[in-house]
């Protein structure tokens, strides 16, 4: 039998459903694996009854928490349903989701010192719904404060190092549930993308990652960062394990999240084998500019070529304002984070400072000793786009900005299916290397904060190797709503390629 | 326009954080970096478009729902006050704001 670490989701539902395997096996042969990459400290485990774990010095940092008798607990029931007959789409199947989402019987600190030691008294909705699918909780996965980065070197827990060079960053901010999945610690991950933060990670670590259309996913349970961009998206080894994954995390939850859409749950998969013959693949002529480096070019102008003998037709389109989206997104996320952070003042959860000598006092030292410096410098960001006197010049004029670059998707759209193109400029670079350099940071993230703006679902798949061996992923963007048609063509792509397959060292 | 140090202290008090003056140097240097990308988006001329705050609003009527004020949650008490810092009596502690 083919490893476990290495098998479809839907492969291993099945050997587990017919007994190849128990889910406890399961469970056991990927807390195995994941305990070597873990970043935890002992304080951060208050529900850890044994073992703390002191990470190795090969741990890429992707794991912040484990309960292993509550997954192995799981697993358990799980081998109990199956032997009664009454076995749930993904009964037994692990998964690992980054520490944004809250969680029930693990700590949540959104990598933050601000909830060090936090236990949620509910689950996020996302986290639910893979459990009533049968997936079992493995643990929670490592990322930027607060979900603010694009290197995952701003966790207050340490930074999640590359699985295919320790020097360099795993990307971010969901860059535990790249770098986990990349080394087969767990079968699938859940991540978060509000401005690229599961197909950039993705791309950093040669995973699979998509984001749904805005609205799609229940944002109930997901810690805030800039709540009309936030979505969740799954994060696992092809196009489609995350098309199971995706359906299962979907779907209305009307009361929870003012912002979720009244769509019906979808069956992602069920397009998955169509032909992609005459799909039309939009390049934007932005994303090509001279800003992308050859070695990246070169993996998607070959990833391109392989669409077009699967059929597609490439057709060349505009997206004018690409550029613009930096400024946009860096006004409106620090703004709406600038809101969202405002309930961290060491009262009713979470860390508090030591010393204070009135309210204001207990206010201003529990977050300036609670939050990292990007975070600190998001919410002075968003505070001043803000405040009065700048609020139209900035915050209003960024809006209207973003109503232009969605338009201009939509009157992209007219002349084809999907676009396609890098997910970053460049491969994964050296940990820090742009630490003190922000404004080089933000400009990486170019090619993935215009689809995050306009809501829309995109995704990342491996399409090669660039500079140092390091993966590059091909981005593919679809217009709201069109996630099936995304799955479709990158599992076509990836029917005929095996760049998704491309294994780590020792995990095969 | 550079913020001076001066606005960065007035809108770190806004915030409700402290800045020593060596944080205080950093932030100003990185906010005025990140500022001069900003500025290009003051030339865009947006006089006929309407700011975008839910993003399907450019395909469909987005309306912010309100859900029925109904009790959809049982008391949970304890559980919800597992993480306070500071408790007493079953409230959440801050220091005294009123003097008696």
């Amino acid at each position: 039998m083919q490893e476990l670490h290495n098998m479809s989701l839907q492969g291993l539902a099945l050997a587990i459903k017919n007994r190849t395997v128990s889910a406890r096996e399961t469970s056991e042969h990927f807390l195995a694996r994941a305990k070597a990459h873990a970043s935890l400290k002992p304080a951060l485990n208050p529900l850890q009854t044994a073992d703390h774990l002191t990470p190795a010095t090969t741990s890429c940092g992707a794991f912040v928490s484990f309960n292993e008798e509550f997954t192995l607990n799981l697993a358990d029931q799980s081998d109990q349903r199956i032997s009664k007959g009454q076995a749930r789409s993904l009964e037994g199947v692990p998964i690992a989701h980054k520490d944004i989402f809250v969680t029930r019987d693990f700590p949540t600190t959104a990598g933050s010192k601000m909830l060090e030691g936090y236990c949620s008294p509910f689950d996020a909705t996302v986290v639910s719904l893979l459990q009533q699918e049968g997936m079992i909780n493995l643990g929670k996965l490592n990322c930027d404060e607060f979900a603010m980065g694009s290197s995952n070197e701003n966790s207050a827990w340490g930074p999640v190092k590359n699985p295919w060079d320790v020097s360099r960053v795993a990307g971010g901010s969901s860059g535990g549930s790249a770098a986990a999945v990349a080394l087969r610690l767990c079968p699938a991950a859940t991540g978060t993308d509000t401005g690229g933060s599961i197909r950039q990670p993705a791309s950093f670590c040669g995973v699979t990652g998509i984001k749904p259309t805005y609205g799609r996913a229940s944002r109930y349970g997901m810690i805030a960062y800039a709540s009309s961009l936030d979505q969740a998206g799954p994060m696992a080894q092809s196009a489609e394990d995350c098309a199971l994954l995706l359906s299962a995390m979907c779907g209305p939850d009307l009361d929870r999240d003012s912002t979720s859409l009244d769509v019906p749950k979808e069956d992602f998969s069920r397009h998955l084998n169509d032909s992609i013959q005459g799909l039309r693949i939009g390049l934007p002529k932005e994303f090509f500019s001279d800003g992308l480096h050859a070695d990246v070019r070169t993996c998607i102008d070959l990833a391109l070529d392989e669409f077009k003998a699967l059929g597609a037709q490439l057709v060349p389109i505009e997206l004018p304002k690409t550029e613009l989206s930096i400024p946009v997104y860096y006004i409106l996320a620090p703004a709406e984070a600038s809101s969202n952070l405002s309930r961290f003042d060491g009262v009713k959860f979470g860390f508090r400072a030591k010393a204070y000598k009135d309210l204001d006092d207990l206010y201003r030292k529990t977050r300036t000793e609670g939050f990292g410096e990007e975070v600190k410098k998001r919410i002075m960001i968003g505070t001043y786009v803000l405040s009065h006197g700048y609020y139209d010049a900035y915050y209003l004029q960024a809006q209207k900005i973003r109503r232009m670059i969605s338009n201009d998707f939509q009157e992209a759209f007219k002349t084809c299916d999907v676009i396609a193109g890098p997910v970053t400029p460049q491969v994964a670079w050296k940990l820090g290397e742009q630490i003190n350099d922000p404004v080089a940071n933000y400009l990486a993230d170019i090619f993935t904060l215009p689809a995050s703006l306009a809501g829309l679902p995109a995704m990342s798949i491996p399409c090669g190797f660039g500079a140092s061996s390091m993966p590059v992923g091909l981005q593919m963007i679809g217009n709201y709503f069109q996630e099936s048609k995304l799955l479709n063509a990158a599992h076509q792509f990836q029917l005929s390629t095996d760049w998704h397959k491309k294994a780590l060292r020792g995990t095969t | 326009m550079p913020l001076t140090s001066q606005e960065i202290q007035k809108i770190a008090s806004l915030a409700k954080l402290d800045l020593s003056s060596g944080q205080e140097e950093k932030m100003l240097q990185q906010i005025n970096a990140f500022f001069e990308i900003v500025e290009q988006i003051k030339s865009v001329d947006t006089s006929s478009i309407a700011p975008l705050s839910h993003p399907l609003a450019t395909v469909q009527e987005v309306s912010l729902r309100l859900r029925d004020d109904q009790v959809s949650e049982t008391n949970q008490r304890e559980l919800n006050q597992k993480s306070a810092p500071k408790l007493g009596k079953g409230l959440f502690l801050v220091p005294k704001v009123i003097e008696s």
